[in-house]
C-alpha cells in the first residue's frame, strides 16, 4: 500500500514538474524570426564565414606557391 | 589539374576536407539560427549556443590529442617534423580554449548570473589552460632544438592525461553547473531531437577541420622556415670554413 501510495506521488510530482517545463509563454525570439529579418543577421554571418575561408584559402596557396619555389 | 591533385592532395587549398569544412560550418549557421529548439526557461534561446560554445571544447580536446599523439611519435623517433605539429596543434588547442572560455563566460552571464562561477569545470579549464601556457614557455625558456623537442615532448605526454581527468573526469564527480556533470540531466535528456543533433555534430566537425586546415598552414610555414635556416647555416658555414 505504501509502495502504491508513494508510486503515485511520484508520478504526481513527475507530471506537476512536466507540466512546469511544458509552459508555452517561455520567451523565445518568435516575433523577431516572424518579421523576417533574423535572415540578414543569418546572412551577414554567413558572408563573414565565406570571407574568412577565402582569407585562409588564399593563404594556403600562398603556402604552397613557396614550397614549389623551395623545391626549385 | 587533375581532380585527384585539386581533391584529394591535403596540401591543395581545394582539398576535399577544407571544402568539407566550409560546407559544415555554412550548414550550421544557416540552421543553427532558425532550426527549432525546445523552449526552456532562463535558457531560452541561448540554448543555440550549444552549437558554438560546445565545438570549440571539443576542437580544444581534438587539438590536444592530436598535439599528444605527435609528442609521443617524436620521442619515438625524433623529426622536427612531429615536434613542430605537437606544439602547432597545441597553439591550435589554446586558441579555440581561449575562444570557448570567452564564450561561456558571457553564455554564464546571461544564464547563471555571473561571468565566472566556482563551477569546477570553469576552474578546471583555466587550469588546463594554465598547464598548455606552461607548456609554451617551457619551450620559450631552452635554447637548444633537441632538447627543447625532447623536453617539451615529455611534457606533453603528461599534460594531456591531467587536462582531460580535470575537465572531462572531476567535475562529473562534483558538484557542477554544467549540463551532464554532477548529476546534471545533459542536453540530450532536453532534446533527443535529432535536428539538433545533426547541427551540434557539424559544427563540432567543421570547426576541428577548420582548426586541422589552419593548424596545417602553420606547420608548413614552419617547416619551410626550418629549411630556410638550414640552408642558411649550411652557407654560413661554409663561409666560415673559407
Amino acid at each position: 500500500m505504501k509502495n502504491i501510495i508513494s508510486k503515485l506521488l511520484f508520478f504526481f510530482l513527475l507530471t506537476l514538474s512536466l507540466s512546469v517545463n511544458a509552459q508555452d509563454d517561455v520567451a523565445m525570439a518568435d516575433g523577431f524570426r516572424a518579421d523576417g529579418k533574423i535572415y540578414v543577421v543569418i546572412v551577414v554571418f554567413a558572408i563573414i564565414l565565406t570571407g574568412l575561408f577565402v582569407y585562409v584559402f588564399l593563404l594556403d596557396r600562398k603556402i604552397g606557391k613557396l614550397e614549389r619555389e623551395e623545391k626549385n | 589539374m587533375s581532380v585527384n591533385q585539386t581533391f584529394f592532395n591535403n596540401r591543395s587549398p581545394l582539398a576535399w576536407w577544407k571544402i568539407a569544412s566550409f560546407l559544415l560550418l555554412l550548414f550550421v549557421v544557416l540552421k543553427g539560427f532558425t532550426s527549432p529548439v525546445p523552449r526552456l526557461p532562463i535558457l531560452n534561446e541561448t540554448i543555440r549556443n550549444l552549437y558554438f560554445h560546445v565545438p570549440m571544447w571539443f576542437g580544444m580536446t581534438a587539438f590536444l590529442l592530436i598535439a599528444f599523439i605527435h609528442a609521443i611519435l617524436y620521442l619515438r623517433k625524433p623529426k622536427a617534423l612531429m615536434d613542430i605539429r605537437s606544439v602547432e596543434y597545441t597553439n591550435t588547442g589554446l586558441c579555440f580554449g581561449v575562444l570557448g572560455i570567452l564564450t561561456g563566460m558571457f553564455w554564464a552571464k546571461a544564464t547563471w548570473g555571473a561571468y565566472w562561477t566556482s563551477d569546477p569545470k570553469l576552474n578546471a579549464a583555466a587550469i588546463g589552460m594554465l598547464i598548455y601556457s606552461a607548456y609554451i614557455v617551457l619551450r620559450g625558456s631552452i635554447q637548444d632544438e633537441d632538447q627543447r623537442a625532447r623536453i617539451s615532448a615529455v611534457f606533453n605526454i603528461f599534460a594531456f592525461p591531467a587536462f582531460v581527468s580535470l575537465v572531462y573526469i572531476l567535475p562529473r564527480l562534483t558538484d557542477s553547473l554544467h549540463p551532464g556533470n554532477g548529476g546534471n540531466p545533459g542536453f540530450n535528456q532536453y532534446d533527443r531531437d535529432r535536428e539538433m543533433n545533426i547541427i551540434f555534430y557539424s559544427s563540432g566537425l567543421g570547426f576541428i577541420l577548420l582548426g586541422v586546415w589552419i593548424t596545417s598552414l602553420r606547420v608548413r610555414l614552419r617547416a619551410l622556415q626550418l629549411k630556410a635556416d638550414q640552408r642558411f647555416h649550411a652557407s654560413s658555414s661554409v663561409i666560415d670554413s673559407h
